[in-house]
């Protein structure tokens, strides 16, 4: 089973990142072979609709779980369609989160937030 | 002449002082652009009109066309669109009907549906002060009510030689810039506290970096100190009238009449102002002959 969680750095020692749609990478870990890979988040520059594409993002990596601090409406309709399942992250360390995720510490995200749309 | 009148934040006088300078000049033309929270028709009572729907382009994907090349969601510059598990979805809020997604598609598969988003209203004339109003309304839970402000400006556009009126929403957002963008000249209110000159600041601002000629009516002055005069002072922008705190324009504006109209001493006011704007456009004018 592969997870997906923004993180804030390209390493295994980086923290779990703030934001969602706004993370500069997002941590792919493959938790029967445990190789982690790290996929740059395009939408962290875009003027809108960041969410979107990082669900894309995540959805096209194959991923069964995203591990998140929080999230948006639309980013949830895309990875609720792409039947990905989102777990509350901790605001850690991404490998810790890992270890708690597997030892089934982390509950679901239940809190989706409206989204930060403005500036039209 | 277009003027229009624009504030910071809501509850300024914007509608007051559009609706009283529309009453007071003849043969005119007000358009509400405030369109999520519309109310110039409450005061003009108008008894004839004509309406019409406004709707924005919209893509509609026949999912069975798709080759799933998902050239529409690189090219998207507002991300409306993702791909999911063999359907493309479409997220309206985003979407900017630019259409590029339908003529991007090598295989036909999106085409362009007219989505309605609110509508507009034309009225005619109204018996309590002969103004042409045209007023438009946004759907509550859509996300942009700059096409239906686009549409008002259409509708209004035989009207060009008319004095026009030009209510703005509040704020400084594209909804404001669509509204000021054909104003000869705008009316910037505040309030005279030290937050009405934070709103002050950011309109003012706009109305710079648009090049729009402008002027300052101070609203519900009271006797001492004015925050907001000192910062028009400060930076040389002309106080074209102060509206006194007076609870008799409060009365007549909450029982939607129009000041101009029942009281003598305020018709006198908002006539002056609008020979003080007139004036001011001459002088502007020749300051900026090519706009």
């Amino acid at each position: 089973m592969k997870i997906a969680i923004p993180v804030d750095e390209n390493n295994m020692d980086t923290r779990v990142s703030v934001s969602y749609g706004r993370a500069p990478y997002f941590l792919i870990y493959d938790i029967e072979s445990e190789k982690a890979s790290f996929v740059e988040n395009r939408a962290a520059v875009s003027r809108g609709g960041a969410g979107i594409i990082a669900a894309q993002l995540i959805a096209d990596s194959k991923v069964q779980a995203l591990l998140t601090p929080r999230l948006g409406q639309n980013a949830a309709d895309v990875l609720s369609a792409a039947d990905i399942k989102v777990y509350k992250a901790r605001p850690t360390l991404a490998k810790d989160n890992i270890k708690a995720f597997i030892d089934g510490e982390l509950s679901q995200l239940e809190e989706v937030h409206p989204g930060f749309h403005g500036g039209r | 002449m277009k003027l229009s009148v624009l504030s910071g934040k809501g509850g300024t006088g914007k509608t007051l002082i559009t609706v009283n300078l529309a009453s007071v000049a003849e043969d005119s033309v007000y358009i509400d652009c405030d369109v999520e929270e519309p109310n110039a028709y409450l005061f003009f009572e108008p008894k004839s009109f004509k309406e019409d729907i406004v709707a924005v382009k919209s893509p509609r994907v026949d999912i069975n066309l798709c080759s799933a090349c998902k050239k529409c969601l690189e090219f998207c510059n507002f991300n409306a669109l993702a791909y999911i598990k063999d359907k493309l979805l479409v997220f309206q809020e985003l979407c900017h009907s630019c259409g590029a997604c339908s003529i991007l598609c090598p295989d036909k598969a999106i085409t362009e549906t007219d989505r309605p988003i609110g509508r507009v209203m034309v009225c005619q004339t109204s018996p309590k002060a002969p103004v042409s109003l045209y007023t438009g309304f946004l759907d509550p839970g859509e996300a942009s009510g700059v096409p239906i402000i686009n549409r008002l400006f259409d509708e209004a556009k035989n009207e060009a030689d008319k004095d026009i009126f030009i209510d703005c929403p509040p704020g400084s957002s594209c909804l404001v810039m669509d509204s000021i963008k054909e104003a000869d000249y705008c009316i910037l209110v505040a309030e005279p506290t030290i937050f009405g000159v934070h709103n002050l600041a950011m309109v003012y601002d706009l109305v710079r970096l648009l090049k729009k000629p402008h002027g300052v009516v101070l609203n519900k002055c009271v006797e001492g100190e004015n925050p907001v005069e000192a910062f028009c002072q400060d930076r040389g922008i002309k106080v074209l009238a102060r509206i006194p705190f007076d609870k008799k324009l409060g009365e007549i504006s909450s029982n939607a009449g129009i000041a101009a109209m029942e009281d003598k001493k305020y018709h006198e006011f908002f006539l002056s102002l609008l020979r003080i704007v007139k004036e001011e456009l001459g002088c502007e004018r020749a300051t900026y002959p090519k706009r």
